[in-house]
């Protein structure tokens, strides 16, 4: 029998995107968010998300190493695609195309993102807090930058996750796909007010 | 009228496998009811260009003239499809042929679809009915579910769908809709299901079914109308359940 590592690598990025990427990325959304009731709900929710126990075993095992290796195959998937929107302008494959872009934006935001605030964090440069996000998205070439990368790796995820169920066959037929698209146009619109209501309190402080 | 009544084709042109491609127009009177098959017979009879000179024959493939055989595939202002079923009425001018570009070029329109046949090897696409005593007639099949098969059978090889498929390409090994489908098409077979896990493995190889990225272009071209996508879902599905299967073991050989 022929080598089949393939299908379980690309098996491993799909289930990875999810879970725990796409968990993880609507948690830190939602814990993000109590920045909108005050500096005070905010530090206390990432106080208490930053003293979770084990928490560096849990960062690298629930984000980092999952992240690492869905970037690293996902930078190869980009670049193994012909992208022909201009001959086939079907709706999907819109997606399929936006799917990929938004895969590069979101890793260069990520990268970016991460250095900002937890590398800073480690290195003592920096403290966890409301202050930190206050200082960096009252810049207001910062502040566009974080929204084009949080509606990025909201996008990603959304259709991210209409995929998901078609590689993992829940989703077969064309009608439940349509209803699938339906549901996730919904995940994009609910995780994208969540995220950029934040970024608009910590910027305007409204 | 006589002068209004002209064709023009310019064709992607190219004189063997490994020699540079080149455009060439050609202008033919219309008649009616042309399709672009009849077009290039006309340019074969009288291979002369628009400039008025002499050149030779434009090849192509073709065999059943109806579309049923899928060999005269080729890119047709744009759009992959069956030149047999191409009517010039119907197309814009000037007509633009050109040979499906995810396929090795043999001359001028003639591609090379081998990899199509080498994908329905991989996933063992066909039903082995051959041993060493008469083994009687197979399972009969439910009629309503041999009229949903016989929709998925009409599959030609044409190659339409691979050719519209940005993950098929020189970058990357996947076989294309295809032969997933084909797959999906003898596993429900009364008979073929006995081989059911050998189709599913064959799936699962380096370039199978993993490939697919849900752009789903295929079921949008194909002439055929198959439900590509369906067939990949769930053969994602069953290759899923099949690699559980395999990693931890199971009672259930098939
Ligand atoms: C917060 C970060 C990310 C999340 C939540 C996420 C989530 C997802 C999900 C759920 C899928 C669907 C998997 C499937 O089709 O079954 C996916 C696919 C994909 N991701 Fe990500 N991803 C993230 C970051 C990235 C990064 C940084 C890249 C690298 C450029 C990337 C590239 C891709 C690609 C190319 C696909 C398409 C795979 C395919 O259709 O076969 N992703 N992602
Ligand atoms: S599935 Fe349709 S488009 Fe693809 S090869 Fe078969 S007939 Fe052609
Ligand atoms: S010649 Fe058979 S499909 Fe066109």
């Amino acid at each position: 029998m022929a080598e089949q590592r393939e299908f379980f690598y690309r098996r491993l990025h799909s289930f990875l995107g999810v879970v725990p990427i796409g968990i993880f990325l609507v948690q830190h959304l939602i814990v993000n968010h109590f920045a909108v009731y005050g500096e005070e709900s905010f530090n206390q929710a990432a106080g208490f998300m930053g003293g979770l126990p084990f928490v560096l075993l849990l960062e690298i095992f629930v984000i980092y190493l999952p992240i690492l290796f869905h970037a690293i195959l996902g930078v190869y998937i980009v670049f193994t695609a012909r992208n022909n929107v201009s001959r086939y302008g079907f709706f999907r494959n819109w997606m399929f195309k936006i799917q990929r872009i938004t895969g590069i934006i979101t890793l260069i935001f990520i990268v970016w993102h991460v250095f900002e605030t937890r590398v800073q964090i480690g290195l003592g440069n920096a403290e966890a807090n409301y202050s930190l996000m206050e200082g960096i998205l009252t810049n207001p070439f910062m502040f566009w930058f974080y929204v084009i990368g949080v509606i990025s790796t909201v996008f990603h995820f959304a259709n991210g996750l209409w995929s998901f169920l078609v590689t993992w066959g829940i989703t077969q037929s064309p009608k439940s796909q349509r209803i699938s698209s339906y549901a996730c146009i919904g995940v994009f619109f609910a995780v994208s007010y969540l995220g950029i209501r934040t970024l608009i309190k910590f910027a305007y402080g409204v | 009228m006589a002068e209004q009544s002209k064709v023009t084709f310019i064709i992607t042109r190219q004189d063997g496998p490994d020699s540079a491609p080149y455009e060439e127009t050609f202008e033919i009177p219309y008649r009616q009811n042309m399709n672009v098959i009849s077009g290039l017979m006309e340019i074969r009879q009288n291979p002369v260009n628009v400039k008025g000179e002499k050149t030779t024959p434009v090849m192509w493939d073709m065999n059943c003239l109806e579309e049923v055989c899928g060999a005269c595939s080729m890119v047709i202002n744009g759009t992959a499809r069956q030149s047999c079923a191409a009517l010039v009425d119907q197309l814009e001018q000037p007509i633009r042929l050109e040979p499906m570009s995810t396929f090795p070029v043999v001359r001028d329109l003639i591609v090379d679809r081998e990899r199509m046949f080498d994908a329905l090897k991989q996933v063992k696409a066909w039903i082995p009915i051959d041993g060493t005593h008469d083994l009687g007639p197979g399972p009969r099949m439910p009629e309503k579910k041999r009229q949903w098969a016989y929709e998925l059978s009409k599959c030609m090889t044409c190659g339409v769908c691979l050719e519209a498929c940005p993950n098929v390409n020189d970058k990357s090994n996947f076989i294309g809709p295809a032969a997933i489908s084909q797959a999906r098409l003898f596993n429900a077979h009364p008979t073929g299901e006995m081989n059911a896990s050998d189709r599913l493995n064959g799936l699962m190889e380096d370039g199978g079914i993993d490939g697919c990225g849900n752009s789903q272009n295929c079921v949008q071209v194909c002439p055929k109308g198959i439900p590509l996508t369906t067939s990949i879902a769930a053969m994602n599905r069953a290759t899923n359940i099949q690699a559980f299967k395999n990693f931890f073991g199971s009672d259930s050989t098939l």
